[in-house]
């Protein structure tokens, strides 16, 4: 079955800004900018059976900027492995849906909010099906801030030292960190050509242009760790969130979440 | 105790084919029984302990029994974020194996000084602490740890041990290993980890502690206090060595576990290092004294 990832995309966004509403919750726009990213993984790239999420033959995706979880929860419920209903919960007191990514949540394969995680831990993984001869992939979101951490670096040493291929990271390059730009806060510029000095197979897309994160992610790489840059724009999909570091941490308002609403029907409609 | 441990992660290795060996780039002359015979399974991270502890949780999730080795505190309070939200918070079977426990590196520093290792480790709540006091304890600690896989951590001195045990122990967590045998039933010295050795020669050899009992306890941690108040009972006066700070180490831990019975507390005489010692270069045995470690 093909998925209209476009409407894929429309439906995450949409679950997002009410469950930060909701909630009352930061994290706004770093969750919008990366939900074209997983309307191409989870509706066309990876091998993913909403009705047996722990199918142990599955691709493994790791959210490392784990702030941005909504927008996985939202991408659950869409395909079918949470509810909807289950998403009301986000933000509540003892809620499974903790506002960073937890793997207490079907579906959810690891727990971060500590950055600079996810990817020597889905090197682990990648490792684990190279070593046992198994197929799977493993996917890992990163954001461009989190680039600052060095763990990152070392796990892209070791991936491309070890010709690990199986493992691909996805870099949200929104160009915005917590107080201000990258480039005015520690810059990783050029990025794509330190990635590649690291050993990795390295490319750019535009991160909300389907066909080419879909070309990407399905592109048979040689035997380096892939990683793409992806460019994109914090708060995505919603004029007034979009490159404004404030919403990294405000939420809307009702008539802001149905302005946001508004905004979203329009896209690519 | 590190060549009992490699001895023993061979064995298991030949038997089950998920145990992995990963090192920090350290073990010349120890894992190299592991990498000639499983070089499938035994990873080198390189000089880089956050990936190395990252990705040993990686590995773990996916089915693997991973034993992380390296000294001192590098694979600890290096790491110590990838340990707590990685490895103890998923509760997955990663063992990371520390040789140079305490002052075993007496002259290489502070750096190589882990004497607040167990006050790092001890606060993960599905941490389970190994610090065993001689090579029997370590092939019992292994034993368990093998047949119980879980986030724990292998805290080992160096290597030439004497033996304090003739046969290897049956060990389980919180157990008073009774380690002498003594008609005295007042008083007893408990110890974790290498200063097993060092009580045991303060019990030969020095009157003060001639015909005092001694217990080893080689598994711990957050899980395991709930019997240390039936076990402290037993006894009116217990003397609790580490060679660890005193503060946040093996002793706080039982101070911990009997702090609902008061009149346990007061049983209890605490034993370890002194921060004075932070900072001294010297061998083991001179530091261990200079820290407090000594009768006086």
């Amino acid at each position: 079955m093909k998925v209209d990832t476009v409407q894929l995309a429309r439906e995450i966004r949409r679950n997002t800004l009410r469950m930060v509403h909701r909630a009352k919750a930061s994290h706004i726009a770093s969750a919008l900018s990366i939900c074209d990213i997983l309307a191409v993984l989870y509706g066309r790239v990876m091998s993913f059976d909403p009705a047996n999420p722990d199918d142990p033959t599955r691709d493994r995706f790791i959210l490392s900027k784990g702030h941005a979880c909504v927008a996985v929860y939202s991408t659950l419920a869409e395909i079918g492995v949470i509810s909807k209903d289950q998403l009301k919960t986000y933000g509540e007191d003892f809620s499974w849906l903790m506002n960073h990514i937890s793997h207490k949540v079907p579906g959810v394969e690891f727990s971060t909010g500590a950055l600079g995680h996810g990817l020597p831990f889905g090197l682990g993984k990648a490792l684990a099906a190279k070593t046992k001869e198994e197929s799977w992939r493993t996917f890992v979101v990163l954001s461009d801030g989190e680039m600052d951490e060095g763990s990152n670096w070392e796990a892209l040493m070791f991936a491309a030292h070890h010709r690990i291929a199986n493992l691909t990271a996805i870099i949200d390059y929104n160009k915005l960190q917590s107080l201000d730009s990258v480039a005015n806060t520690l810059a990783l510029e050029p990025l794509v050509a330190k990635l590649a000095a690291f050993g990795g197979d390295a490319r750019e897309v535009d991160g909300h242009d389907h066909a080419q994160l879909f070309d990407a992610l399905t592109r048979k790489s040689d035997d380096r760790p892939q990683v793409i840059v992806a460019h994109t724009v914090k708060g995505k999909g919603v004029s007034f969130m979009e490159n404004r570091v404030e919403w990294h941490y405000k939420n809307p308002n009702d008539e802001q979440l149905a302005v946001a609403l508004a905004e979203l029907e329009a896209i690519n409609a | 105790m590190r060549n009992a441990f490699i001895e023993e992660l061979v064995v298991a290795a030949e038997l089950h084919d998920n145990i992995a060996l990963v090192v920090g780039d350290l073990g010349y002359g120890v894992v190299e029984p592991f990498a000639t015979r499983f070089p499938k399974r035994f990873f080198n991270a390189g000089v880089a302990e956050q990936n190395m502890m990252g990705f040993s949780a990686g590995l773990a999730s996916e089915g693997f029994h991973v034993f992380v080795y390296s000294i001192a505190n590098f694979p600890t309070f290096r790491c110590a974020e990838q340990i707590r939200n990685d490895v103890d918070y998923h509760n997955l079977p990663v063992t990371i194996v520390a040789v140079g426990g305490g002052l075993a590196y007496g002259n290489l520093g502070y750096s190589h000084h882990a004497i607040q290792d167990y006050a790092l480790m001890r606060v993960m709540p599905n941490m389970l602490i190994a610090a065993p006091g001689d090579p029997m304890e370590t092939r019992a600690c292994m034993t368990y740890l093998l047949n119980n896989p879980q986030p724990s951590y292998l805290r080992l001195g160096k290597a030439g041990e004497p033996c304090l045990h003739s046969s290897i122990p049956v060990v389980v967590p919180g157990q008073w290993l009774r380690i002498n045998t003594t008609d005295n039933t007042a008083c007893t010295i408990l110890t974790t980890g290498a200063s097993l050795a060092l009580a045991r020669k303060w019990i030969e050899q020095r009157e003060q502690y001639a015909d005092y009992a001694l217990h080893s306890m080689p598994l711990w941690g957050m899980r395991h206090k709930s019997n240390q108040t039936g076990e402290a009972c037993k006894w009116d006066r217990v003397v609790v060595v580490e060679d660890h700070l005193v503060d946040g180490g093996f002793g706080s831990w039982m101070m911990e576990a009997l702090s609902r019975q008061p009149d346990l507390l007061a049983r209890i005489q605490l034993l370890g290092l002194d921060s004075a010692v932070c900072g001294m270069v010297g061998r083991q045995d001179s530091l261990n004294a200079a820290g407090g470690l000594r009768l006086e």
